[in-house]
Protein backbone atom coordinates (compact mmCIF):
# COMPACT_ATOMS: atom_id res chain seq x y z
CA UNK A 1 0.00 0.00 0.00
CA UNK A 2 1.13 3.21 -1.05
CA UNK A 3 0.86 6.00 2.01
CA UNK A 4 0.25 9.34 0.74
CA UNK A 5 0.28 12.71 2.37
CA UNK A 6 -2.50 15.24 1.43
CA UNK A 7 -0.13 18.73 1.30
CA UNK A 8 -3.13 21.17 0.75
CA UNK A 9 -5.56 21.68 3.19
CA UNK A 10 -9.54 21.27 3.07
CA UNK A 11 -12.19 24.29 4.48
CA UNK A 12 -13.06 21.43 6.48
CA UNK A 13 -9.46 20.90 8.46
CA UNK A 14 -10.60 24.76 10.03
CA UNK A 15 -11.52 25.04 13.17
CA UNK A 16 -14.25 27.84 12.79
CA UNK A 17 -14.37 30.95 15.59
CA UNK A 18 -9.88 30.26 16.62
CA UNK A 19 -9.40 33.44 14.36
CA UNK A 20 -11.85 35.42 16.48
CA UNK A 21 -10.80 33.75 19.71
CA UNK A 22 -6.98 34.62 19.37
CA UNK A 23 -8.44 38.21 18.12
CA UNK A 24 -9.94 39.03 21.37
CA UNK A 25 -6.82 38.33 23.64
CA UNK A 26 -5.05 41.56 24.78
CA UNK A 27 -2.50 42.54 22.08
CA UNK A 28 -4.37 40.86 19.31
CA UNK A 29 -6.76 43.21 18.30
CA UNK A 30 -5.56 44.34 15.09
CA UNK A 31 -4.77 40.65 13.58
CA UNK A 32 -7.26 41.27 10.59
CA UNK A 33 -5.11 44.34 9.47
CA UNK A 34 -2.17 42.34 8.30
CA UNK A 35 -2.00 42.82 4.40
CA UNK A 36 1.04 39.73 4.38
CA UNK A 37 3.61 41.57 3.24
CA UNK A 38 5.93 39.37 4.87
CA UNK A 39 7.95 42.29 6.82
CA UNK A 40 7.57 40.09 9.95
CA UNK A 41 9.35 37.11 8.73
CA UNK A 42 12.36 38.90 7.01
CA UNK A 43 13.33 40.99 9.96
CA UNK A 44 12.66 37.62 12.45
CA UNK A 45 16.18 36.59 13.39
CA UNK A 46 14.53 32.81 14.06
CA UNK A 47 12.13 32.77 10.93
CA UNK A 48 14.60 30.86 8.83
CA UNK A 49 13.95 27.83 11.06
CA UNK A 50 9.91 27.76 11.57
CA UNK A 51 7.96 25.52 10.10
CA UNK A 52 5.49 28.37 9.29
CA UNK A 53 6.80 31.85 9.21
CA UNK A 54 5.23 34.39 11.39
CA UNK A 55 3.33 36.00 8.30
CA UNK A 56 1.88 32.62 7.66
CA UNK A 57 1.50 32.29 10.96
CA UNK A 58 -0.37 35.39 11.02
CA UNK A 59 -2.54 33.99 7.98
CA UNK A 60 -3.44 30.59 8.78
CA UNK A 61 -5.02 32.36 12.88
CA UNK A 62 -6.86 34.51 10.87
CA UNK A 63 -8.18 31.87 8.80
CA UNK A 64 -8.94 29.41 11.30
CA UNK A 65 -6.20 26.53 10.60
CA UNK A 66 -5.76 26.21 14.63
CA UNK A 67 -4.40 22.67 15.08
CA UNK A 68 -1.89 23.27 12.26
CA UNK A 69 -0.62 26.61 14.17
CA UNK A 70 -0.51 25.27 17.59
CA UNK A 71 1.39 22.18 16.53
CA UNK A 72 3.71 24.25 14.52
CA UNK A 73 7.87 25.14 16.37
CA UNK A 74 6.95 28.79 15.32
CA UNK A 75 5.51 29.59 18.47
CA UNK A 76 8.14 28.22 21.04
CA UNK A 77 11.28 29.26 18.38
CA UNK A 78 9.72 32.90 19.19
CA UNK A 79 13.06 34.72 21.30
CA UNK A 80 10.36 37.71 21.87
CA UNK A 81 12.64 40.19 20.73
CA UNK A 82 10.10 42.69 19.23
CA UNK A 83 11.18 43.07 16.11
CA UNK A 84 8.51 42.13 13.80
CA UNK A 85 6.19 44.36 16.41
CA UNK A 86 8.26 47.35 16.16
CA UNK A 87 8.72 46.94 12.58
CA UNK A 88 4.72 45.96 11.35
CA UNK A 89 3.17 48.43 9.08
CA UNK A 90 -0.01 47.29 9.80
CA UNK A 91 1.05 47.86 13.71
CA UNK A 92 0.09 44.57 14.27
CA UNK A 93 1.77 43.33 17.99
CA UNK A 94 2.98 40.22 16.31
CA UNK A 95 4.79 39.31 19.59
CA UNK A 96 1.33 39.09 21.64
CA UNK A 97 -0.01 37.17 18.67
CA UNK A 98 2.95 34.33 19.40
CA UNK A 99 2.16 34.66 23.43
CA UNK A 100 -1.29 33.97 22.85
CA UNK A 101 -0.46 31.22 20.86
CA UNK A 102 1.77 29.49 23.44
CA UNK A 103 -0.86 30.01 26.27
CA UNK A 104 -3.18 28.28 24.02
CA UNK A 105 -1.21 25.33 23.12
CA UNK A 106 0.21 25.05 26.67
CA UNK A 107 -3.90 25.11 27.99
CA UNK A 108 -4.49 22.34 25.44
CA UNK A 109 -1.51 19.93 26.15
CA UNK A 110 -0.57 20.16 22.28
CA UNK A 111 2.95 21.49 22.78
CA UNK A 112 5.55 19.02 22.00
CA UNK A 113 6.08 17.21 25.22
CA UNK A 114 10.22 17.00 25.59
CA UNK A 115 10.62 19.98 23.86
CA UNK A 116 12.94 22.16 26.45
CA UNK A 117 11.19 25.62 25.48
CA UNK A 118 7.38 25.14 26.68
CA UNK A 119 9.25 22.76 29.51
CA UNK A 120 11.43 25.84 30.89
CA UNK A 121 8.17 28.14 30.37
CA UNK A 122 6.17 25.58 32.84
CA UNK A 123 9.39 25.35 35.43
CA UNK A 124 10.09 28.56 35.35
CA UNK A 125 5.97 29.12 35.81
CA UNK A 126 5.84 26.98 38.91
CA UNK A 127 9.15 28.08 40.36
CA UNK A 128 7.77 31.96 40.97
CA UNK A 129 4.26 30.31 41.95
CA UNK A 130 5.59 28.81 44.71
CA UNK A 131 8.63 30.78 45.97
CA UNK A 132 7.80 34.29 44.22
CA UNK A 133 11.65 34.48 42.76
CA UNK A 134 13.47 32.59 39.87
CA UNK A 135 17.01 30.83 41.33
CA UNK A 136 18.02 30.42 37.80
CA UNK A 137 20.55 27.62 38.34
CA UNK A 138 18.15 24.87 39.70
CA UNK A 139 15.86 25.83 36.94
CA UNK A 140 18.32 25.32 34.35
CA UNK A 141 19.06 21.43 36.33
CA UNK A 142 15.28 21.05 36.54
CA UNK A 143 15.15 21.92 32.79
CA UNK A 144 18.00 19.42 32.18
CA UNK A 145 15.95 16.83 34.56
CA UNK A 146 12.99 16.99 32.53
CA UNK A 147 14.10 17.25 28.57
CA UNK A 148 17.57 16.13 28.38
CA UNK A 149 19.54 14.75 31.27
CA UNK A 150 22.69 13.69 28.96
CA UNK A 151 23.13 17.50 27.39
CA UNK A 152 24.16 18.55 31.06
CA UNK A 153 26.84 16.75 30.77
CA UNK A 154 27.87 18.20 27.76
CA UNK A 155 27.52 22.33 29.48
CA UNK A 156 30.00 20.62 32.16
CA UNK A 157 32.66 23.35 30.94
CA UNK A 158 30.24 26.07 31.02
CA UNK A 159 28.66 24.92 34.75
CA UNK A 160 32.33 24.95 36.13
CA UNK A 161 32.75 28.67 34.60
CA UNK A 162 29.47 29.72 36.42
CA UNK A 163 31.03 28.22 39.93
CA UNK A 164 34.40 29.61 39.35
CA UNK A 165 33.57 33.04 38.81
CA UNK A 166 31.12 32.59 41.73
CA UNK A 167 27.78 33.30 39.92
CA UNK A 168 26.61 30.36 41.46
CA UNK A 169 23.72 31.04 44.27
CA UNK A 170 23.45 27.64 46.13
CA UNK A 171 20.12 29.58 48.57
CA UNK A 172 16.90 28.88 46.94
CA UNK A 173 16.18 32.53 46.59
CA UNK A 174 12.05 33.59 47.71
CA UNK A 175 10.15 36.42 49.30
CA UNK A 176 9.07 36.81 52.80
CA UNK A 177 5.35 37.42 51.86
CA UNK A 178 4.71 33.92 50.13
CA UNK A 179 1.12 33.44 51.29
CA UNK A 180 0.26 37.37 50.33
CA UNK A 181 1.54 36.28 46.75
CA UNK A 182 -0.37 33.10 46.58
CA UNK A 183 -3.29 34.76 47.58
CA UNK A 184 -3.49 37.57 44.86
CA UNK A 185 -2.28 34.48 42.05
CA UNK A 186 -5.30 32.34 43.32
CA UNK A 187 -7.86 36.24 42.65
CA UNK A 188 -6.14 35.97 39.00
CA UNK A 189 -7.11 32.31 38.09
CA UNK A 190 -4.41 30.22 38.54
CA UNK A 191 -4.42 28.45 42.14
CA UNK A 192 -6.70 26.05 41.18
CA UNK A 193 -7.74 27.49 38.48
CA UNK A 194 -7.92 27.25 34.28
CA UNK A 195 -3.63 27.67 34.28
CA UNK A 196 -2.86 24.76 36.78
CA UNK A 197 -5.62 22.30 34.87
CA UNK A 198 -3.37 22.96 31.90
CA UNK A 199 -0.23 22.28 33.72
CA UNK B 1 18.43 62.33 43.40
CA UNK B 2 16.46 59.05 44.82
CA UNK B 3 14.97 55.59 43.29
CA UNK B 4 13.10 52.67 44.23
CA UNK B 5 15.35 49.83 42.90
CA UNK B 6 13.79 46.89 41.34
CA UNK B 7 16.93 44.41 41.17
CA UNK B 8 15.28 41.33 39.79
CA UNK B 9 16.23 37.83 40.16
CA UNK B 10 19.25 38.35 37.71
CA UNK B 11 21.17 40.62 39.28
CA UNK B 12 21.07 38.39 42.43
CA UNK B 13 22.40 35.11 40.42
CA UNK B 14 24.20 34.63 37.38
CA UNK B 15 23.72 38.70 36.70
CA UNK B 16 24.90 39.99 40.04
CA UNK B 17 28.06 41.66 38.14
CA UNK B 18 25.70 44.11 36.95
CA UNK B 19 24.05 44.95 40.49
CA UNK B 20 27.86 44.22 42.03
CA UNK B 21 28.75 47.75 39.81
CA UNK B 22 25.67 49.59 39.15
CA UNK B 23 25.44 49.83 43.00
CA UNK B 24 28.99 51.30 43.73
CA UNK B 25 28.59 54.14 40.47
CA UNK B 26 25.47 55.58 41.18
CA UNK B 27 26.45 55.62 45.06
CA UNK B 28 30.02 57.97 43.15
CA UNK B 29 27.19 59.63 41.34
CA UNK B 30 25.06 60.95 44.48
CA UNK B 31 22.14 58.58 43.31
CA UNK B 32 20.34 57.30 46.30
CA UNK B 33 19.09 53.40 45.53
CA UNK B 34 16.49 51.64 47.82
CA UNK B 35 15.51 48.02 47.33
CA UNK B 36 11.98 47.50 47.22
CA UNK B 37 10.88 45.61 50.07
CA UNK B 38 9.84 42.14 49.20
CA UNK B 39 9.66 42.43 45.18
CA UNK B 40 9.16 39.58 43.17
CA UNK B 41 9.87 37.83 39.93
CA UNK B 42 8.65 39.91 37.00
CA UNK B 43 7.63 37.11 35.40
CA UNK B 44 10.07 37.19 32.27
CA UNK B 45 8.70 35.95 28.95
CA UNK B 46 7.65 32.83 30.51
CA UNK B 47 4.65 34.35 32.86
CA UNK B 48 3.23 35.38 29.33
CA UNK B 49 3.56 32.10 27.85
CA UNK B 50 1.60 30.28 30.43
CA UNK B 51 -1.09 32.94 32.07
CA UNK B 52 -1.95 36.41 31.04
CA UNK B 53 -3.75 37.75 34.01
CA UNK B 54 -1.12 35.85 36.32
CA UNK B 55 1.93 37.96 34.78
CA UNK B 56 0.25 41.17 34.58
CA UNK B 57 -0.88 40.19 38.69
CA UNK B 58 3.06 39.46 39.33
CA UNK B 59 4.30 42.00 37.89
CA UNK B 60 1.74 44.74 39.31
CA UNK B 61 2.42 43.37 42.87
CA UNK B 62 6.01 45.41 42.34
CA UNK B 63 4.17 48.30 40.98
CA UNK B 64 2.11 48.45 43.84
CA UNK B 65 4.72 48.18 46.29
CA UNK B 66 7.05 50.80 44.60
CA UNK B 67 3.88 53.12 44.94
CA UNK B 68 3.60 52.48 48.42
CA UNK B 69 7.45 53.09 49.21
CA UNK B 70 7.36 56.44 47.69
CA UNK B 71 7.32 59.18 45.02
CA UNK B 72 10.14 57.89 43.69
CA UNK B 73 10.98 56.58 39.84
CA UNK B 74 11.42 52.89 39.68
CA UNK B 75 14.60 51.79 38.42
CA UNK B 76 14.38 48.89 36.78
CA UNK B 77 18.64 47.47 35.12
CA UNK B 78 17.42 44.20 33.56
CA UNK B 79 16.10 44.30 30.42
CA UNK B 80 13.60 42.14 30.73
CA UNK B 81 11.74 43.34 34.02
CA UNK B 82 12.25 46.97 32.58
CA UNK B 83 9.86 45.39 29.39
CA UNK B 84 7.81 43.57 31.40
CA UNK B 85 6.86 46.18 33.91
CA UNK B 86 6.10 48.82 31.39
CA UNK B 87 4.30 46.33 29.27
CA UNK B 88 2.00 45.66 32.19
CA UNK B 89 1.74 49.34 32.88
CA UNK B 90 0.34 49.91 29.08
CA UNK B 91 -1.89 46.76 29.82
CA UNK B 92 -3.50 47.89 32.90
CA UNK B 93 -4.33 51.20 31.21
CA UNK B 94 -5.65 49.86 27.66
CA UNK B 95 -7.69 46.82 29.01
CA UNK B 96 -10.19 47.33 31.38
CA UNK B 97 -10.35 43.34 32.30
CA UNK B 98 -6.94 43.08 32.83
CA UNK B 99 -7.25 46.38 34.89
CA UNK B 100 -9.77 45.11 37.23
CA UNK B 101 -8.41 41.71 37.79
CA UNK B 102 -5.13 43.55 39.10
CA UNK B 103 -7.26 45.59 41.26
CA UNK B 104 -8.72 42.88 42.73
CA UNK B 105 -6.07 40.68 43.13
CA UNK B 106 -3.83 43.62 45.17
CA UNK B 107 -6.70 44.72 47.22
CA UNK B 108 -6.88 41.39 48.67
CA UNK B 109 -3.08 42.02 50.03
CA UNK B 110 -4.14 45.60 50.67
CA UNK B 111 -2.22 47.11 47.72
CA UNK B 112 -2.96 49.50 45.53
CA UNK B 113 -1.74 50.53 41.73
CA UNK B 114 -2.80 53.99 40.33
CA UNK B 115 0.19 54.02 37.86
CA UNK B 116 1.66 57.25 38.76
CA UNK B 117 5.34 55.47 39.08
CA UNK B 118 7.45 55.51 36.17
CA UNK B 119 9.72 52.58 35.34
CA UNK B 120 13.16 53.66 34.43
CA UNK B 121 16.25 51.95 33.10
CA UNK B 122 19.44 53.32 34.20
CA UNK B 123 20.59 54.18 31.19
CA UNK B 124 17.48 56.94 31.12
CA UNK B 125 18.47 58.23 34.68
CA UNK B 126 22.14 58.48 33.85
CA UNK B 127 21.58 60.58 30.41
CA UNK B 128 18.31 63.00 31.02
CA UNK B 129 18.64 63.08 35.57
CA UNK B 130 22.23 62.76 36.36
CA UNK B 131 23.95 64.48 32.75
CA UNK B 132 26.64 64.06 30.54
CA UNK B 133 28.15 66.98 32.36
CA UNK B 134 28.06 65.46 35.81
CA UNK B 135 29.33 62.01 34.44
CA UNK B 136 32.26 63.53 32.65
CA UNK B 137 33.37 65.35 35.94
CA UNK B 138 33.52 62.03 37.68
CA UNK B 139 36.14 60.61 35.15
CA UNK B 140 39.42 60.28 36.17
CA UNK B 141 40.85 57.37 33.91
CA UNK B 142 39.64 57.87 30.42
CA UNK B 143 38.94 54.79 28.52
CA UNK B 144 41.05 56.15 25.81
CA UNK B 145 42.16 53.44 23.55
CA UNK B 146 39.17 50.83 24.31
CA UNK B 147 37.31 49.86 21.70
CA UNK B 148 33.77 49.10 22.70
CA UNK B 149 31.03 47.57 20.54
CA UNK B 150 27.60 48.99 22.07
CA UNK B 151 25.16 46.36 22.60
CA UNK B 152 21.64 47.22 24.16
CA UNK B 153 20.03 43.71 22.55
CA UNK B 154 16.02 43.83 22.28
CA UNK B 155 13.87 44.82 25.19
CA UNK B 156 14.99 48.07 26.20
CA UNK B 157 14.38 49.94 23.24
CA UNK B 158 11.76 47.27 22.11
CA UNK B 159 8.89 48.29 22.41
CA UNK B 160 7.99 50.70 25.19
CA UNK B 161 11.04 52.53 25.35
CA UNK B 162 10.54 56.27 25.25
CA UNK B 163 14.20 57.34 26.17
CA UNK B 164 15.91 56.21 22.88
CA UNK B 165 15.51 54.75 19.39
CA UNK B 166 14.27 51.82 18.51
CA UNK B 167 16.04 51.32 15.72
CA UNK B 168 19.21 53.36 16.47
CA UNK B 169 19.59 53.59 19.92
CA UNK B 170 22.33 56.05 21.07
CA UNK B 171 22.47 56.71 24.60
CA UNK B 172 24.77 54.04 25.74
CA UNK B 173 27.20 55.15 22.61
CA UNK B 174 27.21 58.82 24.07
CA UNK B 175 27.83 57.45 27.45
CA UNK B 176 30.56 55.13 26.66
CA UNK B 177 32.24 57.88 24.62
CA UNK B 178 31.82 60.38 27.43
CA UNK B 179 34.13 57.91 29.35
CA UNK B 180 36.63 58.72 26.77
CA UNK B 181 35.86 54.90 25.07
CA UNK B 182 36.70 54.52 21.46
CA UNK B 183 32.90 53.71 20.47
CA UNK B 184 32.87 51.21 17.58
CA UNK B 185 29.98 51.57 14.97
CA UNK B 186 28.14 48.42 15.67
CA UNK B 187 25.14 48.14 13.56
CA UNK B 188 23.90 44.71 15.30
CA UNK B 189 23.36 46.62 18.40
CA UNK B 190 19.66 45.65 18.63
CA UNK B 191 19.75 42.24 17.14
CA UNK B 192 18.35 39.65 19.08
CA UNK B 193 20.68 37.51 21.43
CA UNK B 194 18.93 34.38 20.98
CA UNK B 195 17.49 34.54 24.81
CA UNK B 196 17.01 31.39 26.42
CA UNK B 197 17.09 29.87 22.98
CA UNK B 198 21.06 29.41 23.95
CA UNK B 199 20.59 26.98 25.73
CA UNK B 200 17.48 24.97 24.73
CA UNK B 201 17.96 25.21 20.99
CA UNK B 202 21.65 25.72 20.45
CA UNK B 203 21.76 25.16 16.41
CA UNK B 204 19.25 28.59 15.91
CA UNK B 205 19.57 30.13 19.46
CA UNK B 206 23.55 29.95 20.29
CA UNK B 207 24.05 31.21 16.32
CA UNK B 208 22.38 34.51 17.11
CA UNK B 209 25.39 35.07 19.92
CA UNK B 210 27.76 33.64 17.62
CA UNK B 211 26.75 36.00 14.88
CA UNK B 212 27.05 39.21 17.70
CA UNK B 213 30.41 38.39 18.83
CA UNK B 214 32.02 37.50 14.91
CA UNK B 215 30.61 40.74 14.09
CA UNK B 216 32.15 42.25 17.28
CA UNK B 217 35.72 41.12 16.72
CA UNK B 218 35.32 41.82 13.00
CA UNK B 219 35.12 45.30 13.54
CA UNK B 220 37.80 45.41 16.24
CA UNK B 221 35.96 45.47 19.64
CA UNK B 222 38.31 45.27 22.58
CA UNK B 223 35.00 44.34 24.48
CA UNK B 224 31.03 44.42 24.18
CA UNK B 225 29.20 46.67 26.64
CA UNK B 226 25.85 45.70 27.82
CA UNK B 227 22.83 46.11 29.78
CA UNK B 228 21.03 42.62 30.02
CA UNK B 229 21.89 39.78 32.72
CA UNK B 230 20.45 37.52 29.82
CA UNK B 231 22.91 39.01 26.50
CA UNK B 232 25.56 38.88 28.99
CA UNK B 233 25.55 35.56 29.49
CA UNK B 234 24.69 34.43 26.57
CA UNK B 235 28.06 36.69 24.67
CA UNK B 236 30.45 35.32 28.21
CA UNK B 237 29.34 31.56 28.83
CA UNK B 238 28.99 29.85 25.55
CA UNK B 239 31.93 29.99 24.60
CA UNK B 240 33.42 26.39 24.20
CA UNK B 241 30.35 25.48 22.40
CA UNK B 242 30.46 28.42 19.90
CA UNK B 243 34.38 26.93 19.71
CA UNK B 244 33.31 23.85 18.69
CA UNK B 245 30.24 24.56 16.72
CA UNK B 246 31.84 27.23 14.74
CA UNK B 247 34.80 29.16 14.99
CA UNK B 248 36.19 30.78 18.17
CA UNK B 249 35.23 34.42 18.09
CA UNK B 250 37.15 35.48 22.04
CA UNK B 251 35.65 38.99 23.19
CA UNK B 252 35.09 39.91 26.65
CA UNK B 253 31.61 41.12 27.38
CA UNK B 254 30.86 43.73 30.52
CA UNK B 255 28.16 45.72 31.59
CA UNK B 256 28.33 49.48 30.71
CA UNK B 257 27.98 50.12 34.53
CA UNK B 258 31.29 48.34 35.10
CA UNK B 259 32.94 50.28 32.40
CA UNK B 260 31.98 53.44 34.44
CA UNK B 261 33.38 52.19 37.36
CA UNK B 262 36.23 51.92 35.70
CA UNK B 263 36.57 55.22 34.22
CA UNK B 264 35.51 56.40 37.45
CA UNK B 265 38.46 54.88 39.29
CA UNK B 266 36.76 52.87 41.37
CA UNK B 267 38.98 49.63 42.50
CA UNK B 268 38.09 46.96 39.82
CA UNK B 269 37.79 44.12 41.94
CA UNK B 270 34.52 46.12 43.49
CA UNK B 271 32.50 46.00 40.30
CA UNK B 272 32.57 42.55 39.94
CA UNK B 273 34.74 42.05 36.63
CA UNK B 274 36.49 38.52 38.41
CA UNK B 275 32.72 37.36 37.56
CA UNK B 276 33.71 37.13 33.53
CA UNK B 277 34.36 33.81 32.11
CA UNK B 278 36.17 35.42 28.87
CA UNK B 279 37.81 38.27 31.14
CA UNK B 280 38.95 41.67 29.79
CA UNK B 281 41.82 42.70 29.19
CA UNK B 282 43.73 45.46 31.38
CA UNK B 283 42.16 48.66 30.16
CA UNK B 284 45.31 50.77 27.54
CA UNK B 285 48.23 51.99 29.58
CA UNK B 286 47.44 55.84 29.97
CA UNK B 287 49.80 58.30 27.78
CA UNK B 288 52.50 59.42 30.19
CA UNK B 289 52.09 62.74 31.53
CA UNK B 290 54.57 65.51 29.72
CA UNK B 291 55.96 67.75 31.83
CA UNK B 292 55.48 71.54 30.88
Amino acid sequence: MMRIKRTIKYEGDRVRGFGKEIQSVPGCERLQSCIQCGTCSGTCPLSIYMDFSPRQVVALVRADFKNEVLRSNTVWLCASCYACTVECPRLIRITDIMYALKQRAIKEGVYPRRFPIPVLAKEFYEMVRKKGRITEMLLVMKLFLKTDWLAALGSWRQGIGVMRTGRFGLRAEHIERQAELAGMMAVAGGEDGKAKEAL
Amino acid sequence: MKYSYFPGCSLKGLGRAYEESLLPVMRHLGVELAELNDWNCCGATAYMSVDESMAAVLAARNLAIAEKAGPEDLLTPCSACYLVLNKTKHNITDYPEINATVRKALAGAHLTYSGKVPVRHPLDVLINDVGLDVIKEKVVRPLKGLKVAPYYGCQIVRPYATFDDAWNPTTMDRLLATLGAEVVDYPLKTKCCGGSLTGTVPEAGLRLTYILLKEAVRRGADVIATVCPLCQFNLDAYHDQIDRRWEPARVATVYFTQLMGLAFGLPPEQLGLKRNMVAMKPLPAEPAKVKV
